[in-house]
């Protein structure tokens, strides 16, 4: 019994010293850490930088938009690109986004009437939208669906992409146009939802989906170059994808000059080239 | 490589693991000691997060975390930014994701304790803190450790509910798990490629350390 008891003391004893050195070792750690996280709440809370909730649609034009706009006035700009809806509800909440930058003009126009915005906003662009399929896939593309039709028919389309028409305007617009060529019916089966446009892109694009349907403006980038071919929907096909930005209330100076660049034209230019069509031409 | 990203999820990580500690410690020494009635209701309170949807948890925080919310509303007036889609905001719902992870392995730290030992400290008239700071925490450090580890490498890997609450913010709120997300939607995949690669090699890191602890801990109580 004294002999255990002998034991216990010294196994308390050598705990008693790891507990102590790991302790004091932790006491160091902490201390980085500390400093880490201050860093951290620094950096957010100090900065001037303003930022932008896009529409996914934008992607690589507004990349280059901005960087042109840190080339030339030194700000570096935060984009955040999502779905224009998802967007919506997170302005709702108190999302600090400066500028929203809207694929559907409804939204903005709905965030203005709740006094959430500076005022009515601004109309940007009009979004058009493409059939595509990835290149090496089992489908061609052509402007009357007449292939994926077939191919529909035949087995060989197993999953065609679009974003979730419930909260992104580009999947609503791609729902219209196969109702308009009257495929929604049959493709429902086949459908996989994009969270945003850029998403459904990526589907399509890597091969996942063997079609898909998304923003002419992501179709334009430099990744898609040779990834695939497609064709323009007609946009009688659709509800016109009315691009409307807009300030919103707690905004600064900073996103306030931001926000006038993008109606620059500079920025005009390389929407244009991204395939939008501008108001006022 | 978004360093942005990953200089926020360090920081998420280490806050939530630090800020979790202590109250961890004694919500677990409670449920291991604790023959309460109640015990079950309260650990199962504290473990639903582990099993419920990261969308549930995540529209949940957001009632409560959201300028229409009571919480969110009082956070606004006082500190004049929104607190959902914020670093703070991020943090709360991380130390509400995260409290399981924490609890559950330090529970089990202080449940392993021989009860005869603490009935001897008891005994010899050591005060519950004494009781604490030389018996248990000594006996259940490994276990404590690894419970924040665990923590810290969960907050890297958590997804769902940081994309909910903040929103994928550049230099806010996008850490390094919404980075990828980010990164393989732009066609950036070398960038994706490189950090779950990194992310890959810390949770493997975290598990080796978190396995080396529980081996330790073994042996010592071979010897008793």
């Amino acid at each position: 019994m004294a002999r255990s008891g002998g034991v216990d003391v010294e196994i308390r004893y050598h705990a008693g010293m790891n507990c102590l050195a790991l302790l004091r070792r932790l006491g160091r750690l902490y201390r980085v850490l500390t400093w880490l996280a201050l860093l951290a709440f620094g950096v957010a809370s100090g900065a001037e930088i303003p930022s932008i909730a896009a529409a996914a649609d934008l992607r690589y034009a507004l990349d280059e938009v901005v960087l042109a706009y840190q080339h030339t006035n030194g700000v570096v700009a935060r984009v955040t690109y999502g779905s224009s809806g998802n967007f919506f509800t997170q302005l709702q909440q108190g999302a600090p986004f400066d500028i929203f930058m809207s694929a559907d003009e409804t939204l903005v126009q709905a965030l203005a009437a709740r006094s959430l915005t500076r005022d009515a906003g601004e109309l940007y662009a009009i979004g058009r939208i493409v059939l595509f399929a990835p290149r090496g896939g089992p489908i061609m593309i052509d402007k009357g669906f007449t292939d994926l039709r077939r191919a529909l028919d035949d087995g060989r389309l197993s999953k065609f992409a679009i974003a979730n028409p419930a909260h992104a305007p580009y999947g609503r617009a791609a729902r219209e146009a196969l109702r308009a060529a009257g495929l929604w019916e049959r493709l429902a089966a086949h459908l996989v939802l994009g969270e945003n446009v850029a998403q459904a892109a990526q589907f399509a694009r890597s091969g996942a989906a063997q079609a898909g349907i998304f923003a002419l403006s992501l179709a334009l980038a430099p990744p898609f170059a040779d990834a695939g071919t497609y064709v323009v929907i007609d946009p009688s096909q659709h509800q016109p994808l009315r691009q409307r930005m807009v300030l919103m209330r707690g905004a600064g100076e900073a996103a306030t000059q931001l926000y006038a660049y993008l109606k620059s034209p500079v920025a005009r230019a390389v929407l244009r080239r991204y395939g939008f069509t501008l108001p006022h031409e | 490589m978004d360093w942005d990203a990953l200089r926020i999820s360090a920081s998420l990580a280490a806050a939530t693991a630090l800020l979790l500690a202590v109250p961890g410690i004694v919500l677990a020494r409670w449920l291991a000691y604790s023959r309460r009635p109640w015990r079950p209701l309260i650990e199962a309170s504290l473990t639903v997060p582990l099993i419920l949807p990261p969308t549930v948890l995540g529209f949940y925080l957001l009632s409560v975390l959201g300028n229409g919310a009571p919480l969110g509303a009082l956070y606004h007036r006082l500190i004049g930014t929104p607190l959902a889609f914020s670093f703070t905001g991020l943090l709360i719902a991380s130390l509400v994701v995260n409290l399981p992870f924490t609890v559950m392995p330090m529970q089990r730290a202080f449940a392993a304790i021989a009860p005869e030992l603490l009935d001897a400290a008891r005994t010899c008239g050591l005060s519950r803190w004494r009781s604490l700071w030389r018996i248990e925490l000594p006996l259940a450090w490994p276990g404590l450790l690894t419970a924040l580890i665990m923590t810290a490498a969960h907050t890297l890997g958590e997804f769902g509910v940081v994309l909910m609450v903040g929103g994928n913010i550049p230099g806010e709120t996008r850490t390094i798990a919404i980075s990828i997300y980010d990164r393989v939607q732009a066609f950036e995949l070398e960038s994706a490629a490189n950090m779950s690669a990194l992310l890959l090699v810390i949770s493997l890191a975290a598990l080796m350390v978190v396995s080396w602890l529980g081996g330790g801990r073994r042996r010592e109580r071979g010897l008793l």
